[in-house]
């Protein structure tokens, strides 16, 4: 039994419909993400959680009970916002027992929870110091420790990691999860970074101008993605336009190629692949060849983009200490054909 | 300038500090119209002055003791402390809620709220008194129009009254306690407000435990503006407070245009400076420690 549940949850603000008929669920103590670019209706439909906008149709169940008619105050959930919009004329301590002090919990309970929380976040010996002579980090995690020590039902995070610079983004992710998993608290993340949301969850519902596009496991989500939106949102993506023919060929640039086996109506397809799953081979042996037109160096390996009969395509090789080939040269592609992901041509999804 | 740039500097020149000369101008307005009638001011407070042999340039602190030793004095001053008080008190309590509101207003009638706000401060000082004066007046609109539907029988005394001062002072000091207010709401996260009302806050817990605060430091700022403007406001106490009720500044209009006694004047004038000077510094420490730490 799912533990919270969007049924085809919907917002419209005058003419536009910022969420269309959203319906997903999230298990107990699992982590989700909602994942999309922005304007796609993911801080809205969190929005609508929260209780901060009102529903147009559709239903929120949390735990059994229905949300629609609590009032934001009244829901309970722990809330990460953005901006994490700590009380600034508060210290650490009385920002993380607000929650307490409004839910009318005694004196000694609150402290001894407000300790519990400010080391569950490790900022125990920050207590009495006040947000303005912090850094972002450590804002973070008061802003975490004050929304999990009210014990919320759901925990909602907003865009929490966008506002720190790279390092400690990947820092804090870790750190994120960690403290999510000691908690054991149902937790909705809302990101626009594929990375973070494949590196946190347990599962990411992927939305685009206000509809769901997929929901799944971060792997699946990544390595079969349902809709050529979601294969080029996640990651990197080779996108070639191709024909399935009556006669069950994919034909791409008047070739044919050889595809997995999964059919798919005839008519126009796209063919995604991924720039890590082709190989690098000599220019006769190849299933394609062209010539690489581009090539950059990430460290730990080799971006190349290779002009081919099919399009261009580009190629992620691993650094194996060795040179790979250069601008100008003639290579050939190859590939397993089962890493060949025929999606639906864009538009007619 | 682009010429020399291309030459290798043979001789680098120190950099001349820019920023005192650009200062400069600014400093010498400051130092001829402010601090030079303010000096002489004080130099004036020391002489002596004689009906008959005019102003002394003696050096003494009779004038000084003659305005701390007579009651008369205490009760304008108190008098005038007392309306500047009671005028910050009220624009802090109207202004803060109405800058909340402003705040929160859209665009379109936040612009049309500002300008009837700042309406006061765009007219003439002495042309908005003597609307106050037509207003309060024993045969003012507000008398006869209370007279006239039954009310009352005698016309309520409005005129030469320190509430009639502080109502018009009010009135116009007004738009800089809503400013600074405004000004510390902006700066303010939206989210804050969301934050709190998800961890159970009511709306009314909302404003009283995170709103205000976060709007003391405009609140006090307001305060320190408003007050310092009150105390020595000359006009409006001069029109609505006449002969009767007078105040520390129209006193020393007195002294120097009807006595002629410019020494005692300054004297009065220096006192009043230095007590508003006072008051202000002790407020800020005030406002410092209570505030200060969380804004530092």
């Amino acid at each position: 039994m799912a533990f919270l549940e969007l049924d085809r949850l919907t917002k419209r603000f005058g003419m536009i419909t910022a969420v269309d008929t959203l319906s997903f669920s999230v298990d107990r103590g699992s982590f989700v993400s909602l994942l999309g670019p922005s304007g796609c209706g993911k801080t809205t439909t969190l929005q609508m959680i929260a209780g901060f906008e009102d529903v147009t149709s559709g239903r929120i169940m949390l735990n059994g009970r229905n949300l629609s008619a609590v009032p934001a105050r009244e829901r309970g959930l722990g809330i990460v916002f953005q901006t994490y919009a700590l009380f600034l004329h508060m210290t650490v301590a009385e920002n993380v027992a607000f929650g307490l002090e409004m839910r009318k919990i005694d004196k000694p309970e609150r402290a001894r929870r407000v300790k519990a929380a400010l080391e569950l976040v490790h900022l125990s010996h920050l207590a009495d110091r006040y947000p303005r002579a912090m850094s972002g980090g450590q804002r973070q995690r008061v802003a975490l420790a004050r929304a999990l020590v009210i014990e919320p039902e759901l925990l909602l995070l907003d865009e929490p990691l966008s506002n720190l610079d790279a390092k400690l983004r990947e820092e804090m992710q870790l750190e994120l999860r960690r403290i999510q998993r000691e908690a054991g608290v149902t937790t909705l993340l809302v990101t626009h970074d594929q990375s973070e949301a494949m590196a946190l969850s347990d599962r990411v519902v992927v939305m685009e101008k206000g509809r769901l596009q997929q929901e799944a496991d971060p792997f699946e989500v990544y390595d079969r993605p349902k809709t050529s939106f979601v294969s080029g949102f996640l990651g990197k993506s080779n996108s070639l336009r191709a024909e399935m023919g009556r006669d069950g060929r994919l034909r791409c640039a008047e070739r044919v190629l050889t595809g997995p086996a999964a059919g798919l109506m005839p008519g126009a397809v796209e063919i995604a692949l991924r720039p890590e799953r082709i190989e690098v081979v000599d220019a006769a042996s190849g299933i394609v060849s062209g010539c690489v037109t581009e090539k950059v160096f990430l460290g730990n390996q080799w971006l190349l983009r290779v002009a081919t009969p099919l399009g261009d395509m580009i190629v992620l090789r691993r650094n194996a200490g060795r040179n790979e080939a250069g601008i100008g040269d003639t290579v050939g592609l190859t590939w397993n054909p089962e890493h060949l992901r025929i999606l639906p041509a864009e538009g007619a999804a | 300038m682009s010429i020399a740039s291309t030459d290798t500097p043979r001789e680098v020149a120190p950099p001349v500090p820019r920023e005192p000369l650009l200062c400069a101008p600014a400093l010498a307005l400051f130092l001829v119209m402010l601090l030079t009638p303010l000096i002489m001011t004080l130099v004036l407070s020391f002489n002596s002055f004689d009906f008959y042999e005019g102003i002394g340039s003696t050096f003494s602190l009779a004038n000084y003791t003659e305005v701390l030793g007579d009651r008369y004095f205490y009760e304008i001053f108190g008098r005038t402390f007392a309306i500047a008080l009671a005028t910050t008190a009220i624009c802090a309590i109207i202004g803060a809620p109405a800058s909340y509101f402003l705040n929160r207003m859209d665009p379109f009638w936040r612009s049309i709220m500002v300008l009837i706000v700042l309406g006061p401060l765009l007219i003439s000082v002495v042309v908005r008194t003597l609307g106050w004066a037509i207003l309060l007046g024993n045969r003012g609109v507000i008398n006869t129009a209370l007279m006239n539907i039954g009310l009352i029988e005698r016309p309520l005394k409005m005129m030469y009254t320190s509430g009639g001062i502080v109502l018009a002072l009010v009135h116009v000091m007004i738009p800089f306690m809503v400013l600074a207010v405004w000004a510390a709401l902006q700066r303010q996260d939206p989210a804050t407000e969301a934050a709190a009302e998800s961890l159970g806050a009511g709306p009314f817990t909302v404003f009283r435990r995170i709103v205000l605060p976060q709007a003391m430091p405009g609140v006090l700022s307001g305060s320190l503006i408003v007050f310092a403007l009150s105390a020595s406001a000359f006009a409006t106490p001069a029109i609505l407070g006449g002969r009767r009720v007078k105040v520390v500044a129209t006193s020393v209009h007195d002294e120097f245009m009807n006595t002629l006694n410019w020494p005692l004047g300054a004297a009065m004038a220096m006192i009043l400076v230095a007590a508003i000077l006072i008051t202000m510094i002790a407020w800020s420490r005030l406002v410092e420690d209570r505030v200060g730490r969380a804004y530092a």
